[in-house]
This record gives structure tokens, sequence and C-alpha cells, in this order.
């Protein structure tokens, strides 16, 4: 008697499901390689290299062709020139050689020994460029009356010109010294400390406010609607826009908040909220707050909304107070979301970069770890280092996203 | 705390706290809106805002005492003595002005907050209900002075020059006698800063953004949502991931790699790279409603012979409309404010979108009326958008994910 066994193992129709998924997912996996995964082993490769913005442009064989001698008859000599040239100062071009063709009708009449003329095609073999190789090669021709029946002249054709540089971003160079850079000194733990306050302040104060506003906003009257886009406002808008527009409230010259400081009384004198320590570092923390307090108040607004109110009738029928209702019955509710929002904020703003960039530019004191990555690569144009601390910035997030996922599992749907 | 919670205590308490919030509010609406010098004075705001309230608790409620809380503050305040002090330039009727609105607030609102607080003892919902709201008070005025204060700035700056602007900043009333003269920077800007252009990139950046992700991140969501496979589980938690990695670390390479194929200061590169930043939250909030959707529906059309795909196009989509609406809603926001990547790829002004144009303005040569204007510019077409379609956008994302 056979066995009977209930089908073990992936049928064919759960095969096609499943190459179905992974042909639907296909698109958005290469993307996400290109775009993601690529740069982000890239920016490891780079930051053990030592590489400036100027590297960026591969040194270049110039070559640039002229005619000269006017020749107007059958018979004048003209020379035609070249003058070569490496377009770097600092690195060798290998192997350079170039072809080009000389128009109908002249004759050349000597020509270097570096170059061969077969024909109307003249190629020229010059070996390595030294950095800073600059050459002028001369060809005397005696023009013959066909130049004059063509059109053709010699700087019709381009020079085609070939050599190989060692690109600092492909060849086998590395080195810790990005690293010992961006290590040394204080100036790095500085970074770190602007870095954790910017982020801790920030997204804890944009919880709080955030949770203040949807308390607010939790009970049905007329105009809740206009209220809750009104908040929305910071969210929603250009980070540029509402940046700038700080700045200029803030101003230490002609802000309106100076100006209405100095006539309360608060102060005598005008105060530079953004240039100064530590009231620049206070002031994007705030800006940050400012920012992103709607995106935490729509999310506790929508689980409070969510809590069943029968629960609340009961406390009070017991004679629980308000606070005492916020407190034991609230509280524990919406600490769910409020730990997924810690971890999420906590991540974005520690990536955050616009903001403090368009606040300070990173000036005050209010440096941190992602403005760091654009000084030290545009500023001080050593891209080397920028992506060294690119690469510790990616480091801290992978911790941070342990520490994240080990919760969300817990908090799914967020 | 038990001896706070007496009336004779909680009210004056209150009532003085109330008296600095509206004082400072009153000080800061008139200053602005008169360009004339008000201030709080938060000594006196704290004691005769105790007195109010010690009268409210200690007379039994009536219009009488309402009336009678007006007067005295009002009077006060134009004495000179009150929690409102005004500069000597002030002119009598800004200060009559300020004292009615002051008074008048104090007086209406001080009532409701003090509702049920009495002389004796109060038990712990009276008191805590007089705090709350009293913080409720505070809280509007407070989210709403945040929020509107810098943007009617931006509004204002845009439509002064720089003189007004230094000469009085605390003037933020709006000239409205000059007529259409009042938008000329915005006229500048599309005349001379190109800004038509920059308004139309940006458009047609954002859009074609929004397509190219929704046409990754519907079969994506699609399949995470829907479809078992191995890997699902990991899949679908790690979209998420992929969305924590920041934009500069990645913009580093990017810019290298645009530098060295000749991208940078193209649409094709900007377009690249802007759909993959938003395909991840996308997806994500796509494959939470894809879930929410009863599979039975579904079921149903492949009994019925249709393919899967068939059935995406045909019965999932359709049903999916409004969260495709949210989304598209906030890529294209996403798209429209993205800053950093435009900041560093475009260098040809012919191809800036309109927050690098923004970014362009910001020059001591050029006045601040311009940065603004731009600033608006940028701004309100996507409040527009953002307004009319709110109830789509908050619902879309609180149901799918969050963003930074």
């Amino acid at each position: 008697m056979a066995d009977v066994h209930p089908p073990s193992g992936t049928g064919p129709l759960a095969k096609r499901e499943a190459r179905l998924a992974w042909g639907l997912l296909l698109p958005t996996i290469t993307a996400v390689a290109i775009v993601v995964v690529l740069p982000l082993l890239a920016i490891f490769w780079i930051s053990f290299k030592p590489v400036s913005l100027s590297d960026l442009r591969a040194p270049e064989a110039v070559v640039r062709e002229d005619f000269r001698g006017g020749p107007e008859i059958a018979g004048d000599e003209a020379t035609i020139r070249y003058r070569l040239r490496n377009s770097s100062q600092d690195r060798p071009i290998l192997n350079v050689s170039f072809i080009d063709t000389l128009p109908e009708g002249l004759s050349a009449q000597s020509l270097d020994e570096r170059c061969v003329l077969d024909g109307r095609n003249l190629s020229c073999v010059f070996g390595d460029w030294e950095p800073g190789f600059r050459d002028t090669l001369t060809i005397p021709v005696v023009v013959a009356q066909a130049y004059f029946d063509n059109d053709e002249r010699p700087r019709d054709s381009d020079a085609q010109i070939v050599g190989q540089s060692s690109n600092v971003l492909t060849n086998d160079e590395f080195t810790l010294q990005n690293f010992a850079r961006i290590f040394n000194g204080d100036e790095f733990f500085e970074v770190l400390w602007v870095t954790l306050f910017y982020t801790v302040f920030g997204t804890i104060g944009a919880l709080l406010v955030g949770l203040f506003a949807a308390l607010l906003l939790n009970k049905s009257f007329k105009g809740q609607g206009i209220l809750r886009g009104l908040y929305l406002f910071p969210y929603v808008a250009p980070v540029i826009a509402v940046a700038f527009a700080w700045l200029i409230l803030f101003d230490p010259f002609s802000g309106s908040v100076n100006a209405l400081l100095v006539q309360m009384g608060v102060s005598t004198e005008a105060i530079n909220f953004f240039g100064e320590r530590p009231l620049a570092l206070i002031m994007v923390t705030i800006f940050e707050i400012w920012r992103y307090f709607p995106l935490s108040f729509l999310f506790i607004l929508a689980r409070m909304q969510s809590i069943d109110t029968d629960m609340y009738e009961a406390a009070d029928m017991d004679g629980a107070s308000p606070f005492q209702q916020f407190w034991y019955l609230s509280v524990p509710q919406l600490l769910g979301i409020l730990s997924v929002l810690f971890l999420l904020r906590f991540i974005w703003t520690f990536n955050k970069f616009d903001d403090i960039f368009l606040l300070t530019g990173g000036n005050a004191g209010t440096r941190t770890l992602t403005v760091n990555v654009y000084e030290q690569a545009f500023a001080i144009s050593n891209i080397g280092a920028g992506a060294a601390v690119a690469v510790v910035i990616f480091g801290c997030l992978l911790m941070f996203s342990i520490v994240f996922l080990k919760y969300i599992s817990r908090e799914e749907g967020l | 705390m038990s001896m706070i919670r007496r009336g004779f205590v909680t009210g004056p308490v209150l009532g003085a706290l109330w008296m600095v919030v509206l004082s400072v509010t009153v000080a800061v609406a008139m200053s602005f809106a008169t360009g004339d010098a008000f201030r709080p004075s938060i000594l006196l705001s704290l004691l005769w805002g105790a007195l109010g309230g010690a009268a409210v608790v200690f007379f039994p409620r009536s219009l009488l005492v309402q009336a009678g809380l007006f007067v005295v503050t009002a009077a006060l305040v134009l004495a000179g003595i009150g929690a409102l002090q005004t500069g000597v330039s002030t002119g009598p009727f800004a200060r009559l002005i300020g004292a009615a609105l002051l008074a008048g607030t104090f007086a209406v609102s001080l009532l409701p907050i003090l509702k049920e607080v009495v002389p004796g003892a109060l038990n712990r919902h009276e008191f805590e209900g007089a705090v709350i709201r009293f913080l409720t008070g505070f809280g509007y005025i407070f989210f709403t002075a945040i929020v509107l204060i810098p943007f009617y700035v931006m509004v204002m700056t845009s439509l002064k020059n720089q003189s007004q602007l230094i000469q009085n900043p605390l003037d933020f009333s709006i000239d409205f006698s000059q007529g259409a003269d009042l938008f000329r920077s915005y006229g500048e800007l599309f005349r001379d800063f190109n800004f038509g252009t920059y308004l139309l990139n940006s458009f047609f950046i954002s859009v074609l953004t929004v397509f190219i992700t929704l046409a990754f991140a519907i079969p994506g969501a699609y399949a995470v949502a829907r479809l078992r496979f191995r890997g699902q589980a990991a899949f679908s938690r790690s979209i998420l991931l992929i969305y924590m990695v920041p934009m500069i670390v990645l913009a580093l390479p990017i810019y290298i790699a645009f530098s060295m194929t000749g991208l940078r200061n193209s649409f094709v590169g900007i377009v690249m790279i802007y759909p993959v930043t938003t395909i991840p939250v996308a997806l994500y909030m796509l494959q939470g409603y894809f879930r929410g959707l009863p599979s039975e529906i579904e079921e149903a059309g492949l009994m019925d012979g249709l393919s899967r795909l068939a059935v995406i196009w045909k019965i999932t989509l359709p049903l999916s409309l409004p969260a495709l609406a949210s989304v598209s809603l906030y890529v294209f926001m996403i798209a429209w404010n993205e800053f950093l990547l435009a900041f560093m790829l475009l260098d040809d002004p012919t191809r800036f979108t309109l927050t690098r144009g923004i970014a362009a303005l910001n020059s001591s040569e050029i006045p601040r009326q311009h940065l603004m204007a731009g600033s608006v510019i940028a701004t309100v077409p996507i409040m527009a958008l953002f307004l009319g379609l709110e109830k789509f956008m908050t619902k879309g994302l609180t149901a799918g994910s969050v963003k930074g």
C-alpha cells in the first residue's frame, strides 16, 4: 500500500508565484543597487584614497593645431604647428600618441623623428609625458594649387590624441591618512558632541512638542481641520524657504526678533542668533524641533484617534482625573508609536544635512557629522576625508538600525 | 501640591500666568501690526493677572465681573501701569486698541479658564480641568504664532524693499496702496532671474519623479504585500533601512560619478537619482495599503482567469486610487523640496530647479526681498497642492510610513 503524504516542498504554483514576485521586484532592486548600494561601496573605497576635488578631472593630453604662414599662391611655404600639453601639473600621462589627417595639396618638407606620414595620414608616437609637459611640433609644408582648389583646411580634421593616465580613483594606492586626519585632534569629538546634542534634543523636543499639539487637537471642534493643516506647514514647505525665512527673522541687524527683544527690554543689544556659540547650536536644534514637530504630531494624533473612548468614560466614572487619565491610559497606549517615532526621528535627525547647512553652514559650533562631510569634501576639497567621515556616519547608522530593527519588529503596523 | 489645589491659590496663579501669556501675545501682535513700541511688563502682568484671578474666584461670576475686569485692565494700561507698556511715540489710537485687545481677551477668557475654581479646596478634577484649559489656551496661541510668524515674514519681506526693511524691522504691515507695484520683486524674479524656467524645471522633474517612482513601486509593493516568496519578511523590512541611508553619504560618490561621466548639470542625472530616493518610501506606503485590501476580490479575479498582472491592473490599482494619490503627492513634495542633490549637481543656471535657484539668490548683492519672493514662489504651489489634498496626505502618511 502506498504511503499518502501531504505534498512537501514548493509546488509549481508556489514557484511560479515566487518567480513573479522576484520579477516584479527586480526593477526596484536593480535601481536601488545602482543608486544606493554602489555608492555605499564606493564611499568605502574612496575613504581609503587620497583624492582631492581636482583629481576628479583626469589628466588629459591636449593638442592644439594651427596653420601659420598664410599662403596665398601655389608654392608658398607654411607651417603646421601642434602645441602639446599635459593638463595635469602633478600626474604623468603614459604612451601618448596622436593621428591627424593633412588636407590635400600640402607636402611636408621635413618630419619630426617621432612622426610618420603615410600619404596624408600623420601619426606621431610620443611615449610618456611628464606632469606639466609642454612641447611644440612644427611641420613645414609647401602649398600646391590643389590646396586652394579645395575647401579643406588643416584645422578641419581634429587631431586624435590618446594616452593613459593613472587615475587615483582606480589605481592601487590606499592610505589610512583620511581616517587619521578626521580622528585627529579635538575637532572630531566636538563634531560628535554637536551631532549628539542636535540629535538627542531635536528628537525629544520634536516628540514632546508634537505630543502637545496632538493633545490640543484631539477633540473635534469647528476649524480643527484648518488648524491641523496649518500646524503641518513647517514640514511641508521647502526647507530652503523656511530656513531663509528664519535667517531673516533672526537677523542680527534688521531682524524682527531682535528689534522686538530690544523693544521689550529683554536684551539691550542685537543678538546674533545663528552666529554665536553656543546659541547657534540651540537655534538650529529649535529649528529642527519646529520643522519636524508636525510629523510626530500627525502620527501621535492618528494613534490617539484610534484609542477606544469607552476606556476614558469608564475611568471618568471611577473618578480618574484628566492628568491621571493621560498618564495611566493614554501614555501606555502611545508608548509604541512614541518609541518608533523616537527611533526613526533619531536616525533621521542624525542624518540631517540641509537644515544646518542652510542656517549656519556649520559655523559657530554647529558642525555636525553630515555637514563635516560636505566641509571636508568641498570646502577643503579633500574628498577622501569627506568619504571617511561618511563611513563613520554609516557605521553609526548601522548601529542604530540594528536597535531599530529589534524594536520595529515588535512595533509593526507603523 | 495640596496647597496649590485651593481655589484662592489656583485662581491667582493661573490668572497671573494667563496675563503674562496674553500681554506678551498682545505686545508682539501690536508691535508687528503698528511698528510702534509695545512691550509686556512681566512683573505687572503677574500682579494684575493674580488680582484678576482672585477677583474671579471670590466674586460671583457674572457679566459684571467681566466688565469690571475689562475696564480695570484697560484703564491700567492706559494709565501706564498696566500689564502692557507703550512707548512715548505710540499714538493714542494704537494705545487704545492695545489696551482694549488685552483687556478684552483677558476678560473673556479668564472666566472659562477658572470655570469650576472656588475659593476653598478643589478636587483633582476641578484643579486639573482649570490647568488644562489654561494650557489649551496657551497651546493654541503658541502653535499658531510659531507657525504663522515665519511664513508671514516670508510673504511680507517679499513685498517690501530693502530700505523699508531696514528702517523698521518691527513693521509687519503691508502697504497695499502701491497696487501692482507691491509685487515688483516677483516680476523681477521672473524677468531677470529666470524663475519661470526654474518653476518649469522643478515641475517637470517632480512629475517625472512621481511617474517613475510609481512605475517601480507599484509592482514591488504588490509583490511584497501579496505574493509569497522566500525572503519576503526580510525584504519588507529592509525597505525602510534603505530609506535611512543619509543622502549626504550617497551624494559624494554620485557627485564623483556624475562629474566623470558628464551627467552633472543634466536632467537625466537628476531624474535618475530622485526616484530612487523616493521608491522605498512609496513602496512601503503602498504595500501597507495593498495589505489592507481584501484579497478575496483579487482571488475571484484569478479564478475568472485573469493573470496576476491583469489582476493588478484591473482590480488592485483602481481600488487603490486614494493611496496612489497620497503617495504621488508625497513623492511630488519630496522632489519639489529637494535641495542637497540639486545644489551639488546643478551649476548651469538654465537647468536650475527652484530650490537651487533660490540658493543662488542668497548673496549679498541680491536684495533679500528677492530671496523671500523666491521662497514664496517655491512654497505656494506645494502648499496649495497640500491643502487641497490634505485628507489624502495625512491618511497616506500615517497609514504607510514616515520620512525625515
